[in-house]
């Protein structure tokens, strides 16, 4: 009945972009560190899975904060590890 | 009037947040300014900016634990309230922020508020409808059940005038309620028979000896849900702000989502787990934060946001929920003393010692342990001094 739920419109769930390759090298220039010291995200996380990333991606997050208004954070894609 | 392209660009090109870039043209855009002023404000602004930025190596975690913690002791310890909306018992106060900060995988008392697509959410009698798609409803709300002890059976006979009240043939009811019986409730001891012209459903137990039988069979019978969401007992209907909003007692986010009329993009749940299950960890951490100032704020405790925020984004780090304290983030730190020094202090040495694991001393318990300057602050800026040659 319903069509397939898209996380992504949900008012709580901000924007997720997969970053290029060059941005993510332009990002951890910029920090000074590499992408293991980047929050993670668990691949089978459902907003990974709606834009399709894979283990490895790094993901720019565009979170409309509090504080800043537009505040942008970036996430490392991972493996869930086993239980 | 909008603000002057010039002014516009410089605004858009300046290192500020987006929040002060839209303040300072809404500001700019009503008064006149020469060049020179708009560079004078500009520069102020950046200068003030720049001043209110935490410093490099300030400890925010112990600001932002102080910072909840004493306003904190203020809340009242035990609170079971009824919170302004229609009799739903919601937990709030101190064990609800506990709650929050240990991430729990329910809720004491897990609630949701649903939001209708427009054509629902503005007809009271939709509203209504949406709301029996959810709420759970047992099978003898939609007929009569009797039990006949001299031939062992269980006779339901349903009311079809109820059952077109709320939406459901009595066909459905017929097919879902044996299967939920089974699937739902684990009980299979038992046979039965529809009569679809009357509406009736024969049930039987396998077992004809035993009265003890046939009286679990008609409570099974009695109790089965045929109609909603399991997990949803209660869904009050309630206009706000000009739409009819439902509030239910119990969550299953995933379930009410697929429920025909339901606005899938703000429907929420206090159930901070299954947001991260079903929209994810970045959803889940505007959840915590959601749900922590709105706890706070409701005992009239105003804690900034960024506290909150700390702590949201350490929770969520790991690309899962962990809560805070020694089975998640004070639990897998890296050193042992940091560990030690927290909780279970004796299970942490030995096992560190069994492991043969290596304290690098770079945290700041560690080292006020070893009684070494801690990286904070000063402490965590080393000088090189360039010795001037003679001339």
């Amino acid at each position: 009945m319903s069509t397939k739920l898209n996380v992504l419109e949900h008012a709580m769930v901000p924007d997720h972009k997969i970053m290029k390759d060059e941005e993510v090298s332009e990002l951890l220039s910029r920090y000074n560190i590499t992408t293991e010291q980047l929050p993670k995200i668990y691949h089978d996380d459902p907003a990974v899975r709606e834009i399709g990333a894979s283990a490895d991606d790094v993901i720019r997050i565009i979170r409309a904060s509090h504080t800043a208004g537009r505040a942008e954070a970036y996430r490392l894609v991972v493996k869930r590890p086993k239980k | 009037m909008p603000l002057a392209e010039k002014y516009d660009k410089k605004v858009e090109a300046a290192e500020l947040p987006q929040k002060t870039k839209d303040q300072m043209r809404k500001f700019l855009a009503e008064k006149e300014v020469s060049d020179t002023q708009f560079k004078q404000i500009l520069e102020r602004v950046l200068m003030e900016y720049k001043s209110t930025r935490i410093e490099a190596c300030e400890a925010v975690g112990v600001i932002a634990a102080q910072s909840i913690g004493e306003p904190g002791t203020q809340m009242t310890m035990r609170t079971f309230h009824y919170a302004g909306v229609a009799e739903i018992n919601v937990t709030l106060g101190l064990p609800r922020l506990i709650e929050i900060m240990d991430a729990r995988k329910e809720p004491s008392t897990p609630t949701m508020t649903v939001f209708l697509e427009p054509e629902y959410g503005n007809d009271r009698d939709l509203a209504r409808e949406v709301s029996w798609q959810i709420e759970a409803a047992p099978l003898h709300e939609f007929g009569d059940i009797t039990t006949d002890m001299e031939n062992m059976h269980v006779v339901v006979h349903l009311n079809t005038k109820v059952c077109d009240k709320r939406k459901i043939t009595p066909a459905q009811i017929m097919e879902t309620a044996p299967k939920k019986i089974r699937d739902r409730r684990h009980y299979r001891d038992f046979e039965h028979d529809i009569d679809e012209a009357k509406a009736t459903i024969i049930f039987s137990p396998k077992d004809k000896e035993s009265y003890q039988n046939l009286f679990q069979l008609a409570e099974h019978v009695r109790n089965v849900i045929v109609q909603g969401i399991d997990d949803i007992l209660r869904v009050v209907v309630r206009k706000e702000a000009g739409e009819y909003i439902l509030y239910t007692e119990g969550s299953n986010l995933k379930d009410v989502f697929d429920v025909v009329g339901v606005d899938t993009t703000r429907t929420r749940t206090n159930n901070i787990s299954e947001i991260a299950q079903v929209l994810g960890v970045e959803a889940a951490r505007n959840a915590i934060i959601h749900e922590a100032v709105s706890t706070l704020n409701e005992q009239g405790i105003l804690v900034d946001v960024r506290h909150l925020m700390l702590v949201s984004d350490m929770m969520c780090m790991e690309g899962e929920v962990k809560q805070i304290g020694r089975h998640g983030i004070a639990g897998e730190k890296e050193s042992v003393l940091s560990r030690a020094a927290f909780e279970v202090t004796v299970n942490h040495l030995l096992d560190a010692a069994v492991a043969n694991e290596v304290d690098e001393l770079s945290g700041v318990t560690e080292n006020v342990i070893v009684g070494q300057p801690i990286q904070l602050g000063t402490g965590d800026v080393k000088l090189i001094a360039v010795r001037q040659h003679d001339n």
